[in-house]
């Protein structure tokens, strides 16, 4: 790691201005991404900010059925918050899916939308990487590609976005708040716009512009017909990153299926909304035939690769199952709470 | 060394706390932070010119070619660095040799700097020295690489065509044939041939491999993380062309090792030339990165298992070969074909190793080489030979129970295997199993039971220690004998205090020294079995010679007594007839103002060719399958193990959790991968080498089948850290496939192979 000079902000625009200061200098939250990255190589600011006790670490209902979050608030308090975990249990199952109560304890809403991939080609300064590296090739492509993804894939990059907690706020619908860097009022951006596809420019992750910062992050909460969950299959029980997860959130009323929300994880470049599958499962009447239909329709756009061919059946079967469970009339209880998958 | 050969005839235990649950005596230290491991140590507190630099390694970042130049002037010029030392600043090292036998074994046989030759991702290529650890780091990403790249044989598929037979290893010859198998084979009435796989694994102890190298003029001192201070202290000297005497080496705690701290390996000697050279201590940290090609791995194994069965279930033949990957600098051969040589009655037996050269670092020893990857073979094949005759996998077992050892032609010591397997199936509910796979489901989850048999020799080296009884009643226990973790300190402590009839908290042990009695490398589980007998032998000189002052000492009670007529207890001698007729070791001392007394001993291994010590387990396995979903869980896991007699149920039974904790790991998710191009590794950090987490393991019961093993020692006990590691991963692909009907022959078992 190069050395670094480090300070702390007292509110945002400190922040802002403290950013500003040093050309590449990055904000530090929790840390439990950047930290790692900068033991790598990976990033090498020569400026940390650190923005802990900026005023983003509440939880609150802005207007009826609006949750904000702070983008401060930490993963394991999140996790915990009673109103998510009544109205929207998807999102506690995908945090408590992930990483260990220690990182929990330190990661924060915003660094989660902006994690970097787990490719282990992107995480090896030695290895061929367009994301660090535009030009040098994507080592993945005809390498170990097991946990590569289906969709939303290029030919410079096929790395996976390994956010859960995204892929469970897609199926609120979630808004992210950004400051931009020139200390203007805030923006709004869905977060469904919020990650970009890697296309010729794989380095580019976010809409965010150098220096902005993600302030909150806002929520609508499902009606009270609604359901959702959150499924993850992993290569161990827990502290691993997904190969295939899904969200969803579904609104029933009479038997049919008013309104759905599916978003996938582990299979695609970033946080992956399948709406194709929203709509085949709209204003039909949960079955099995449906929840293979918007299966299928979800993944219908897969391009595996040589290794990861196997995760658009995988993917498929998590859909189904995580329909399934999110439309049992008498669910089965002790699920495990970290994988939504009865032990 | 001190250890004077007493001869002293060994006697069995009768009394004491030897077999009790005594818990870790060095557990405070190690909770508390207290106990210094090798990079915690702290040396020359003097002056600043002699305070300790820290070195990182420089490591190669490709696997084949040739090194051009080494560029340091921008990393120079940063703050702290004191020097980028390199081939042409260090002395040519000296080959050591490589014979276990004669504590030597460098755990590679190209020697640090030989050549500008480059053989895997990782080769050392220099070391950067700084004040403080972080410049150090921050200047070894700048040093500059220049290289002549070649391309780089990675897979086994890539080096198959230049398979070989190697010479003799570890555990004998690589060839071997006993009776005719391939006509047995053919007039088989039940046939199995089938290819398994086990990839790459690594140690991962908690601790990765540090030294810290102090001189004074021409001695020389290395705090190490080893499991051999002899070892170390001699491939060391023999390297740098010191005396032996010459060179200490220091261990007292070491944070896990599983093999890969037995070998002695390239960064001890860097950090030792490097300190020569700038005249300071050197601390050589390596990375948890670099630990990947710092100090070994177990290599991919691919194995074929033929298996001829008459039509009652009796084996005829076994056919088991091996090809393994070893090094382009080494000859490391995994042996995982051996297990077939002694394992079952069988009258024809085929078993081969062979070797793949390959760009990648040189493996080693890791928990149970051979047996581990061989078991995962020849009982994943036992288990599908026996659903193919339609018979119960441990009545097949016990069918082919081998009465004496097929291989040596002599009696086993002590073998309770059928017992293993009896209270086993009674602990695992086996009768429960169903015959059929993919039958017993539980909602989403399908239900299967699977058993291995699990089974590693019995290993002692000579041993020696030396046991002082202090005027003031404490008793130190000495030996150059090693604590990785498994509770040496411990049960030292209790052979001591039993042997002497006193307190364990009178007891104190030192270990990890080269200038205490010599001792074995701890691996090959025979820690127990070599050092063991040896603090028993010192402290029955110790009382020898306790009793022979108070018999001579008018004033003692027991003047004029015989030996035989005096025992030890509470810290006292007492005449057997007249049990209050007595005087304590501290007043006999105090009277005759001797500060202490030093009983030492160094102890052979018997030299018994009569019978083949080995130890035998078994291990059965409950898992629930996510039938669509292809997660695994391991539900209940049961290993009932032979160990001869067990000295302290509490370390042991941790022992036995950490070994199905870790088969859990190699059954499901353990590998580390390698580009195939670049010969990178991808799986070089504890975030993509999954290691299991508490999630990942279900209830564990270990039971021991206690009958004390005269054979291995006075203690009766065999060494069980491996064996009951050995086993585990086949039980639960077994397991697997009862509950699914999918048998996978390809380790580690991930949810991608379970879909069907």
């Amino acid at each position: 790691m190069d050395a670094f000079s480090y300070d702390r902000a007292q509110n945002p625009a400190d922040a802002l201005s403290r950013l500003r200061r040093v050309p590449r200098s990055l904000p530090i939250a929790g840390g439990t991404s950047l930290l790692d990255l900068m033991k790598l190589g990976i990033e090498t600011p020569p400026h940390l900010v650190d923005v802990n006790q900026l005023l983003w670490s509440r939880i609150e209902e802005r207007s009826p059925g609006t949750l904000h979050i702070g983008a401060l608030v930490r993963n394991s308090e999140l996790a915990q918050h009673p109103l998510l975990k009544a109205r929207a249990p998807v999102v506690s199952e995908a945090l408590l899916s992930g990483a260990s109560p220690q990182i929990r304890n330190m990661a924060t809403v915003g660094g989660n939308l902006l994690q970097r991939t787990r490719c282990p080609y992107f995480r090896d300064l030695q290895s061929p990487c367009n994301k660090r590296l535009l030009g040098s090739g994507c080592a993945a492509r005809q390498g170990h590609s097991r946990e590569s993804a289906i969709l939303g894939g290029s030919e410079t990059c096929i790395a996976v976005h390994p956010s859960d907690l995204a892929v469970a706020l897609l199926v609120l619908d979630a808004v992210v708040h950004i400051l931009p860097q020139d200390g203007a009022s805030e923006r709004t951006v869905p977060l469904s716009e919020f990650h970009l596809l890697p296309g010729k420019t794989p380095a580019r992750e976010t809409v965010l512009e150098p220096q902005d910062l993600i302030s909150g992050v806002s929520v609508t909460l499902p009606t009270e017909n609604s359901r959702s969950c959150y499924l993850k299959v992993t290569d161990r029980a827990l502290f691993e990153f997904a190969l295939a997860s899904v969200a969803v959130c579904l609104e029933v009323k009479e038997g049919v299926i008013q309104r759905a929300r599916l978003a996938l994880g582990g299979v695609a470049t970033k946080p992956w909304r399948a709406q194709a599958a929203e709509r085949a499962l709209e204003q039909q009447k949960p079955s099995l035939e449906v929840f293979r239909a918007a299966a299928a329709a979800a993944l219908r756009e897969a391009e595996p690769v040589r290794e990861n061919a196997f995760k658009v059946e995988l993917s498929k079967r998590c859909i189904v199952r995580a329909l399934q469970q999110a439309t049992d009339p008498a669910p089965a209880g002790g699920a495990h709470p970290a994988t939504g998958v009865a032990p | 060394m001190s250890g004077v050969d007493l001869k002293l005839a060994v006697t069995p235990l009768t009394t004491g706390v030897v077999g009790t649950a005594l818990p870790r005596v060095d557990g405070r230290l190690k909770v508390t932070g207290a106990a210094r491991y090798a990079a915690d140590q702290q040396v020359a507190m003097g002056p600043a010119a002699a305070s300790v630099l820290h070195g990182v390694a420089l490591c190669s970042t490709i696997a084949r070619g040739t090194l051009l130049s080494i560029d340091a002037k921008e990393a120079l010029a940063l703050p702290g660095v004191v020097a980028v030392l390199t081939a042409q600043d260090l002395p040519k090292l000296k080959k050591a040799v490589a014979d276990f036998g004669t504590t030597s074994q460098p755990g590679e046989a190209r020697l640090l700097f030989a050549d500008d030759k480059i053989h895997y991702v990782g080769q050392y290529l220099g070391v950067v020295l700084a004040e403080r650890r972080e410049q150090a780091q921050a200047a070894a990403a700048r040093v500059k690489l220049r290289y002549l790249t070649e391309p780089p044989v990675i897979t086994t598929e890539a080096a198959m065509p230049t398979a070989y037979t190697p010479g003799t290893g570890f555990g004998g010859e690589p060839s071997y044939r006993r009776g005719l198998p391939e006509r047995e084979f053919a007039d088989a009435a039940f046939k199995h041939k089938q290819t398994y796989r086990t990839p790459i694994e690594h140690h991962q102890p908690m601790e990765p491999v540090a030294s810290i190298a102090v001189w004074s003029g021409d001695e020389l001192t290395m705090y190490e993380s080893t499991q051999w201070v002899a070892g170390a202290r001699s491939v060391i000297a023999q390297m740098l062309d010191l005396p032996v005497e010459k060179v200490r080496v220091i261990s007292p705690f070491v944070g896990g090792g599983f093999g890969c701290k037995g070998f002695i390996w390239p960064h001890s000697l860097l950090a030792a030339l490097a300190a020569k050279k700038v005249g300071r201590p050197v601390k050589l940290e390596i990375t948890r990165q670099q630990l990947v090609s710092a100090c070994g791995h177990r290599p991919e194994t691919l194995q074929t298992v033929v298996l001829g069965a008459s039509a009652d279930g009796q084996l005829r033949a076994i056919l088991h070969s091996s090809v393994s990957q070893t090094s382009t600098v080494d000859e490391y051969s995994e042996e995982a074909a051996n297990v077939s040589r002694y394992l079952y009655r069988c009258a024809s037996v085929q078993s081969v190793n062979q070797l793949v050269k390959v760009n990648i670092a040189t493996p080693t020893i890791m928990r149970a080489p051979g047996e581990a990857p061989g078991l995962f073979a020849l009982e994943s094949a036992l288990d599908e030979l026996s659903y193919q005759m339609k018979l119960d996998p441990v009545r097949l077992r016990q069918k082919n129970f081998a009465e004496q050892d097929p291989l040596h032609q002599r009696p086993w010591s002590s073998n309770q295997l059928r017992e293993c397997y009896l209270l086993g199936m009674e602990k695992m509910g086996w009768s429960q199993r169903p015959a059929k796979p993919r039958t017993l489901r539980d909602k989403n989850w399908l239900i299967g039971y699977g058993m291995a048999t699990a089974t590693h020799i019995g290993f002692r080296s000579p041993g020696a220690a030396k046991v002082t009884v202090q005027q003031g009643g404490r008793v130190l226990v000495q030996s150059a004998t090693q604590d990785m973790g498994t509770g040496t300190y411990t049960i030292l402590t209790q052979l001591a205090a039993a042997e002497l009839g006193v307190a364990v908290e009178q007891v104190t042990v030192e270990l990890g020294d080269t200038r205490l009695p010599p001792a074995p490398m701890s691996g090959g589980s025979m820690t127990a079995a070599s050092v063991g007998p040896a603090v028993q032998a010192a402290a029955q000189h110790a009382i020898a010679q306790l009793k022979v002052l108070a018999a001579r000492d008018p004033q003692s009670p027991l003047h004029h007594k015989r030996p035989e007529e005096l025992g030890v207890d509470h810290g006292a001698l007492f005449v057997y007839t007249q049990q209050q007729q007595r005087e304590s070791f501290t007043a006999l001392l105090r009277r005759l103002r001797l500060p202490s007394v030093v009983g030492e001993a160094s102890v052979d291994a018997p030299e018994n060719n009569a019978v083949s010590i080995q130890s035998f387990g078994a291990h059965f396995c409950k898992v629930r399958v996510d039938a669509e979903l292809g997660l695994v869980r391991v539900a209940q896991h049961v290993a009932v193990l032979d160990v001869g007699r067990v000295l302290n149920p509490l370390t042991a039974r941790s022992q036995g959790y950490s070994g199905v904790v870790m088969g859990i790991g190699m059954a499901l998710m353990e590998q580390t991968r390698y580009d195939a191009r670049s010969g990178r590794p991808l799986d070089d950090n504890l975030g993509s080498y999954l290691i299991p987490t508490q999630a990942d393991v279900g209830d564990i019961e270990v039971a021991f089948v206690q009958t004390p093993d005269s054979h291995i020692g006075p203690h009766g006990a065999r060494g069980l850290g491996e064996l009951v590691f050995t086993g585990v991963a086949p039980a639960i692909a077994n397991a697997i496939y009862n509950a699914t009907g999918i048998r996978v022959r390809e380790l580690p078992i991930t949810p991608d192979k379970l879909l069907r």
